[in-house]
């Protein structure tokens, strides 16, 4: 056979694998889409692995106000394509009450719009497993997560807790008002991710692409100058060729000086890269870390 | 092969340098990133250290840092042009059998560290036999620290020799053993001029050439049931009925005679569909959609399997538990069994003996088994568990216990009779 049994048909397998054994296992599973381009992977395997029948799970994106139009934009149409089941959920309140990374500080803001909301939504739909994009490459509190990784009755993580997990057998035995969280992409690096993109000729959202954007540079961080944010005063918006290696939201989303065109571009760029993805994302800053937001529910 | 993806699983005892050995491997390979480096050093600095100390970088969890041991398997990622890597890094200390047995489960080559100051200790032999008991068949032995013996030949000759004849009491396997020196990076990715005397292949040469020759391709075919297709009519799909699951050992081909466990029906596979398209053949670890000449009664935790060469169908067995709960195993007491697709209630009749991990001993009699324990039980189940013995197949041969707090208490290993 094997001879073009790839790297990359191996994690698809493996991950096609945990989803139908989310389906089997959990009465009403969602697919938490972020509209990045670890969703937009994990949604086209989880496609694959469902076929011929449709997705057998509504998609989740918890939107926070503040995201890039063009992943709103991409978000419709990507969806409508497909014909998944779309379900969008806010903080109205605390948006209405003005929440901003600049105003609450970035972990409250992201408390608030990000993980209570999650949480929320996924309380108020009834949802026991919901399935991520998340890979343990990514960050080192990550690299000690499960594939099937319980939250309690409040959507908090507690790594000391952990259930082991061995050979492909994961247990989705849950108690009443507990929940989990699935990780199908555990094994990808952001390598791989891109590898795949390029394999599949799967969409991703333009903001992936070089070109010219207006941006500020901001400790360091070269942050979009579009209206959804508020400069500071002195900020002098400039000109620039850039790309985003991760996308979130755009006030604390980072872009990259890159001339990076196609996807045959961006993976080679990533390959090369010397600096992790999630250094461009603010709220992997300070103290508040990974590991803080996780115990709270954060993805 | 399983599609270039080397999983690997490494131990080693406390201050062996096996935090070191990973860093130096993903910082060489680029596994690593310098914002990822920088920070471990921001924070090594912090508490008064001074450079890199690598197990701030792989050390994952606050609570790790702060206490300076490593609490859980932590999964890393490199790659280089001939393969990518999947390392299951076992802390060698608390917890070790939880850990050592999760991360060899899922791992074709075991890496074991030694420091060849202090040649094989108890704590080497017991990560050995853990690797070899949870069906490892690939030792690389990393004999570090040749800096601290002048890079002298008889220490690698003589940990090679005390392994060797280790792993030939085990039952044996293939092993390969090279001197490094992780701090100085001798023979770690680059080659060192101060062992002239080894002239073999660097730690990551031998990562990227050892061949795991993946047993599953060669073994019977076996394909549990995850999930039954039965979609709303869709073009060329009018009236579907298919059975999803994974191959977890042999091959099968449309057309082919199989049996369906543990109703025994018989009948014929007619497609293999995936969403790439039909295929006439598939393989171990692929995953695909099955269709049937016959409408049966078919659904998830059943196995597909050829004819001849069926799996047992078992609702007795004995079977060797690695026993990880802080709770004591309770004979007659109820358990949850999973196995392959498969969950069925379980208790556990006797137990027969307990393996001690460090004179290779069986101990009898005995009533328990407590966290860290190897013991060999018997079981019975209520409902049949279609299996094949752990060491013929180990996706068939494993299987996990939870008790009524859904916690995971054992890791099992179905034996021979």
């Amino acid at each position: 056979m094997t001879h073009n049994w790839t790297h990359l048909r191996e994690l698809e397998s493996e991950s096609i694998h945990i989803l139908r054994e989310t389906v089997a296992q959990f009465r009403n599973p969602v697919l938490l889409y972020s509209v990045g381009k670890d969703s937009s992977v994990l949604v086209h395997v989880a496609r694959k692995a469902f076929h011929p029948g449709p997705l057998p799970f509504p998609l989740l994106h918890v939107d926070t106000g503040y995201k890039f139009k063009e992943m709103l934009e991409f978000r419709e149409r990507f969806t409508t394509e497909i014909g998944a089941r779309l379900i969008v959920h806010r903080n109205d309140d605390a948006i209405a009450a003005g929440a901003h990374p600049l105003k609450l500080g970035v972990a409250r803001c992201c408390g608030q719009l990000k993980t209570a909301a999650l949480l929320h939504a996924l309380d108020k739909n009834q949802f026991d497993a919901a399935i991520g994009g998340a890979r343990r490459e990514e960050e080192r509190s990550r690299a000690k997560e499960r594939v099937f990784s319980l939250r309690d009755t409040f959507g908090q993580w507690d790594p000391r807790r952990q259930r082991a997990e061995l050979w492909s057998l994961y247990s989705g035995a849950i108690h009443e008002g507990e929940t989990m969280r699935v990780f199908p992409l555990s094994n990808w690096t952001e390598r791989d991710i891109w590898q795949y993109i390029v394999q599949e000729k799967i969409p991703v959202v333009p903001l992936y692409y070089a070109q010219e954007r207006l941006v500020v540079r901001r400790n360091g961080t070269l942050i979009a100058a579009d209206d959804s944010i508020h400069l500071k005063d002195g900020e002098v918006p400039e000109r620039m060729w850039v790309r985003y290696r991760t996308l979130g939201c755009a006030p604390c989303t980072g872009a990259i000086e890159s001339r990076a065109t196609t996807l045959e571009e961006i993976a080679a760029e990533t390959g090369a890269a010397k600096i992790s993805e999630r250094s461009t994302r603010i709220i992997d800053h300070g103290t508040n870390t990974m590991e803080d937001k996780k115990r709270e529910g954060y993805f | 092969m399983s599609g270039n993806v080397l999983r690997f699983t490494t131990a080693g005892n406390v201050d062996d340098g096996k935090s070191t050995l990973i860093g130096r491997l993903l910082v060489e390979t680029q596994g690593a990133f310098e914002d990822q480096i920088e920070g471990a050093k921001r924070e090594n600095e912090r508490r008064g250290g001074k450079g890199i100390d690598f197990s701030l970088l792989t050390d994952g969890l606050r609570a790790e840092r702060e206490q300076g041991i490593t609490i859980d398997v932590a999964y890393r990622y490199f790659a280089t042009p001939k393969r990518k890597f999947i390392i299951a890094d076992a802390p060698g200390h608390e917890q070790y059998t939880r850990n050592l047995v999760t991360s060899a489960s899922t791992s074709d080559v075991a890496l074991i560290l030694i420091d060849a100051r202090h040649g094989m200790l108890t704590q080497s032999r017991r990560h050995a036999f853990i690797a070899h008991l949870l069906g490892i068949r690939h030792f690389i032995v990393a004999i570090n620290k040749m800096d601290l013996v002048d890079y002298r030949r008889e220490h690698y000759e003589e940990i090679r020799k005390d392994f060797t004849t280790f792993i030939d009491r085990l039952g044996g396997a293939a092993i390969y053993c090279v001197p490094i020196s992780a701090l100085k990076g001798d023979l770690v990715t680059e080659s060192s001029t101060r062992m002239p005397w080894y002239t073999g292949p660097t730690l990551l040469e031998l990562l990227e050439s050892i061949e795991v020759d993946d047993q599953q391709h060669k073994l019977h075919f076996r394909f549990p049931v995850q999930l039954v297709s039965r979609p709303p009519a869709s073009p060329g799909f009018p009236d579907f009925r298919g059975y999803m699951g994974r191959v977890v050992s042999g091959s099968i081909r449309v057309g082919d005679h199989v049996v369906v466990l543990p109703s025994r029906a018989r009948t014929t596979v007619t497609g293999i569909v995936t969403h790439d398209g039909l295929l006439q053949e598939a393989f171990a670890r692929q995953s695909v959609t099955l269709t049937l000449a016959d409408d049966l009664d078919v659904g998830r935790g059943d196995m597909i399997s050829c004819e001849p060469n069926p799996p047992q169908v078992r609702t007795e067995f004995k079977a060797t538990l690695c026993w990880i709960s802080e709770q004591k195993l309770h004979l007659n007491q109820r358990y949850t069994l999973r196995h392959t697709t498969k969950t069925v209630r379980a208790i556990i009749g006797e137990i027969n003996h307990r393996l001690n991990v460090n004179t290779l001993e069986c101990e009898s009699p005995i009533s328990e088994l407590q966290t860290n324990d190897i013991g060999q039980v018997r079981i019975k189940t209520l409902q049949p568990v279609v299996c094949d013995p752990y060491s013929v197949n180990r996706q068939t041969g494993g299987f996990v216990l939870i008790d009524e707090n859904n916690d995971t208490v054992a890791a099992g290993m179905i034996e021979e009779k």
